[in-house]
């Protein structure tokens, strides 16, 4: 196999912190190389420095036999290199079509030319089966919408060497099922993709080799096949790891939240279930059956139409979400630089956002206060970062969402609404995370998760309420909490079995 | 794989890592890169100019810097909030009248009630201002823009395009007296650069403004009560304007509805000169009042210099775009 590209020995400091440390990588023609580490690890900076947007403080990158210096993307994606970027960066205000030829518009004598655009972009969106009207707004889209988007773009390019940074992150089972078709398809022609993702049960599907950095060092790089998903979780977090969901004796008793007929019109509809303390309930379902709205407005982002929300046995009248947080309600929402995070801020000035008032002398913030609970929580959930002090937006996305998780733990909630609180963190950090949600329901707790990935309500949900567009279909418990039940509830009927 | 037990020990926040000397960190240097620029103009100044480096000059750089440095300071807390207030010099006009007609021989209220009145003036433009913004969903822009144009038509209107005289001797004291050597305007220039400072760093509404302006769905989320922050700053921008009014009042003899024209762009110089984001979330009320600073300095050197007003202008310009220029260079240096 031909070898189309060499990073070698590629160091990167951030002010002064060295993040990667002589890094090689190497990829084939045709091949896919999955990347693979722990938050913060590295993968995503080697990934920006290959395209262009960071550059290297030492290291060589060669493009066949040919050495190149990359010091901006468009030179990269000129050289054929395209990247989906974990974090992703759509104009809001822009059409999806729009979005799809910023920078390369197509035009006639300068005029753009409208036409051949859209006819482009349906065809596109057709080859990943995406049914999104090109004139829709990016800021009218869904998350896992949004996300197809930006994979349909850089797919668009035509490169012959595609990054995937988290590319199925936000995305529903159906789509990935079809991204690694247009993946294997794409390898065919002799394309070569490294494919960087949380989600180790992939990797078997797609990767041909598999390469895992910790701490901004390689550790391995092997043939997929060879390589057990255990080996890789071990040189991944340096440990063994026995079980990502751990064991819990929670005790389930009297019911906390209770949401009685709630409405919200296009959103969702006649919504009723109980939430106990000591319970860990689950909501499953496909992208757009209505889970984030249900949360949202349950915790008073959005005001219902009709319907009723009890705590502790008493009818609520929330009219916004400081009066949730008051009722020791927490939401950590789903995504976190739009809803959870303040990226300009720190650490600390995020963790200690919702509890500030709380921990005030006389309206004056508690600055000491704030950063001792700060660096408790940075260790508890053992967040990478600098310091208390590192501004958010330069930590990596899974320890991003670390500080989302304990900026609510600081508010110590008695009811937590998780809202996909896994997106984006490694096996390890999962683990952790589950280990700390069951600390939680056994104190007494109790916790409402969102997630789209099944297995994960299967590993840990005490009950698991299934929607489809906007109602609860079904409920499953115990030994019937399986991938089948769960996708069958989940899946609309009527319509000659399609799902989407 | 040998390095397993080494890289057990993550770089989680250390001690360690937060005791680098503040000197020495790249945030010092981001932070007071605007200050040294200050410091290298007056080195400059005071070579070429030997009558720039006197005392009565010097203070009356002070002096002057002072109405357009409390419009700046509160113009600071708006643009933090991802706003902006163009009405600041309108609204500065109504409450000048309000306080010259209140204090003049006819009226003859005490002081005090000038300042009451002027300020008071000013909260209410900016409630309204506040709660167009805030409630209705006006864009910042156009609803203070109508103020702008209103409230300048209000203060022209009151008395007819008539400026009012003979005010009380202790109002017109108020901004003409001298106290342990400096004019009353710089003190109350610093007393409100103070409180914006304490406001802006040490409380926790300080904390929300610029939540608010970071990013405005996160802070929703945080329980932050986003749109009463904001009717809140612009109150404090209006009351801040009303006061500049009372000032300019007592500092002219008189009260003048054309006064504080073209204030707001002044203001909002200083502010971007000292490194305020006009999209929000970032900047300082230490920046701005090195701002204000920078602005006076370059004007007064002009003014020895004998350059004319348009002239000035010009230069103003061209300054407003150099102090922009290095602050974004010194921000993209940072990361490197
Ligand atoms: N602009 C920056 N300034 C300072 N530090 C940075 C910057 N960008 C990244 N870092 C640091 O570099 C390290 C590597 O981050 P990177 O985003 O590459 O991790 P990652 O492997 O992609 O993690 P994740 O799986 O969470 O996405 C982190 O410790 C992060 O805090
Ligand atoms: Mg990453």
């Amino acid at each position: 196999m031909k070898n189309i590209l060499q990073m070698q020995d590629i160091c990167k400091s951030f002010s002064g912190v060295e993040v990667l440390h002589s890094v090689n990588l190497d990829l084939y023609e045709g091949e896919v190389l999955a990347l693979v580490g722990e938050n913060g690890a590295g993968k995503s900076t080697l990934m920006k420095i290959l395209m262009g947007i960071e550059q290297p403080n030492a290291g060589k990158i060669f493009l066949g036999e040919e050495e190149v210096k990359l010091d901006n993307p468009a030179k990269a994606l000129d050289l054929g290199i395209a990247m989906i970027h974990q974090e992703l960066a759509p104009i809001p205000e822009m059409t999806v079509e729009e979005n799809l030829f910023i920078g390369r518009e197509l035009s006639h004598f300068g005029f753009v030319d409208s036409r051949k655009q859209a006819q482009l972009t349906k065809e596109w969106l057709g080859n990943l089966n995406l049914r999104i009207p090109p004139t829709t707004k990016m800021q009218d889209l869904s998350i896992s919408q949004t996300q197809m988007v930006e994979i349909t773009k850089a797919i668009s390019y035509n490169s012959k060497i595609l990054i995937m940074d988290e590319p199925t992150s936000a995305i529903t089972e159906a789509e990935v099922r079809h991204l690694f078709e247009i993946i294997n398809l794409l390898k065919k022609n002799g394309i070569s993709i490294i494919y960087i993702s949380h989600k180790l049960q992939e990797l078997p599907f797609i990767a041909d080799r598999v390469q895992v950095m910790r701490d901004g060092h390689i550790i391995s790089v092997a043939i997929m096949a060879e390589k057990s998903e255990r080996q890789i979780v071990r040189d991944m977090v340096g440990r063994e790891i026995s079980n990502i969901y751990p064991k819990c004796d929670n005790n389930i008793t009297e019911p906390i939240l209770e949401v009685k007929h709630l409405n919200k019109k296009g959103e969702f509809e006649d919504v009723t279930f109980t939430l106990h303390a000591g319970e860990k309930l689950g909501i499953a379902g496909l992208m757009g059956a209505g889970r984030t709205e249900l949360v949202s407005t349950i915790f008073c982002v959005n005001r219902p139409d009709s319907g009723e929300v009890w705590v502790d046995g008493e009818k609520v009248n929330f009219r916004k979400p400081s009066d949730a947080i008051k009722k020791k309600i927490a939401l950590v929402p789903e995504d976190r630089k739009l809803m959870g995070l303040n990226l300009a801020m720190n650490v600390q000035e995020n963790a200690t956002m919702c509890i500030d008032k709380n921990i005030a002398k006389f309206y004056f913030l508690n600055n000491p206060k704030g950063s001792l609970l700060a660096k408790e929580m940075v260790k508890k959930l053992s967040i990478k970062a600098h310091s208390t002090k590192q501004e958010v937006g330069n930590l990596s996305g899974g320890n991003q969402q670390k500080v989302v998780l304990a900026k609510w733990l600081l508010t110590e909630p008695d009811i937590l609404l998780f809202d996909e609180p896994t997106r984006g963190i490694d096996v390890g950090a999962k683990a952790e995370i589950f280990e700390l949600i069951n600390n939680l329901v056994m104190n007494g707790k109790a916790a409402l998760i969102i997630s789209s990935e099944m297995q994960e309500l299967v590993g840990i949900a005490d009950r698991v309420i299934v929607m489809c567009e906007g109602k609860i279909t079904g409920e499953v418990k115990g030994e019937e909490i399986t991938q089948e039940n769960i996708m069958a509830l989940a899946s609309p009927k009527n319509k000659n079995g399609s799902i989407n | 794989m040998q390095n397993q037990e080494k890289d057990q020990k993550h770089n989680t926040a250390t001690e360690q890592n937060e005791k680098v000397p503040f000197y020495k960190s790249s945030q010092f240097w981001k932070s007071t890169g605007i200050f040294w620029a200050l410091v290298i103009l007056v080195i400059i100044m005071a070579i070429s100019q030997p009558a720039f480096l006197t005392k009565p000059n010097l203070i009356n750089i002070l002096k002057q810097a002072s109405i357009t440095g409390i419009l700046a300071i509160g113009l600071t807390l708006v643009l933090l909030t991802g706003g902006i207030d163009l009405s600041v010099g309108s609204v500065l006009a109504v409450a000048c009248m309000a306080a010259a007609f209140l204090t003049s021989d006819v009226q003859g209220f005490p002081v005090i009630v000038g300042f009451i009145a002027g300020i008071g003036v000013g909260a209410i433009f900016g409630l309204v201002n506040g709660f167009g913004i805030a409630y209705i969903g006006f864009a910042p822009f156009i609803m203070t823009m109508a103020t702008l144009s209103a409230a300048r038509g209000i203060a022209l209107v009151s008395t007819n395009n008539r400026p009012i005289f003979n005010l009380s001797r202790t109002f017109i004291d108020v901004s003409n007296s001298i106290y342990f050597g400096l004019p009353s305007l710089v003190y109350y220039f610093l007393i409100v650069a103070v409180l914006a400072y304490i406001l802006t760093k040490k409380t926790v509404f300080g904390k929300w403004i610029y939540a608010v302006g970071g990013n405005q769905i996160a802070a929703k989320y945080s329980g932050i009560n986003v749109e009463k922050v904001k009717l809140i700053i612009y109150m404090i921008m209006g009351s801040l304007s009303g006061l500049t009014g009372v000032l300019m009042a007592s500092r002219i003899t008189s009260g003048n509805p054309t006064v504080g024209e073209g204030y707001e762009l002044d203001a909002i110089a200083a502010c971007v000169i000292g490194g305020v984001s006009m999209s929000g979330g970032a900047g300082s009320v230490i920046g701005t009042v090195i701002g204000v600073l920078i602005l006076g300095v370059i004007s007064n050197g002009f003014d020895i210099l004998g350059i004319s007003s348009n002239y000035q202008r010009i230069m103003k310009g061209l300054v407003i775009l150099l102090a922009v220029f290095i602050d974004i260079r010194s921000r993209s240096r940072k990361n490197s």
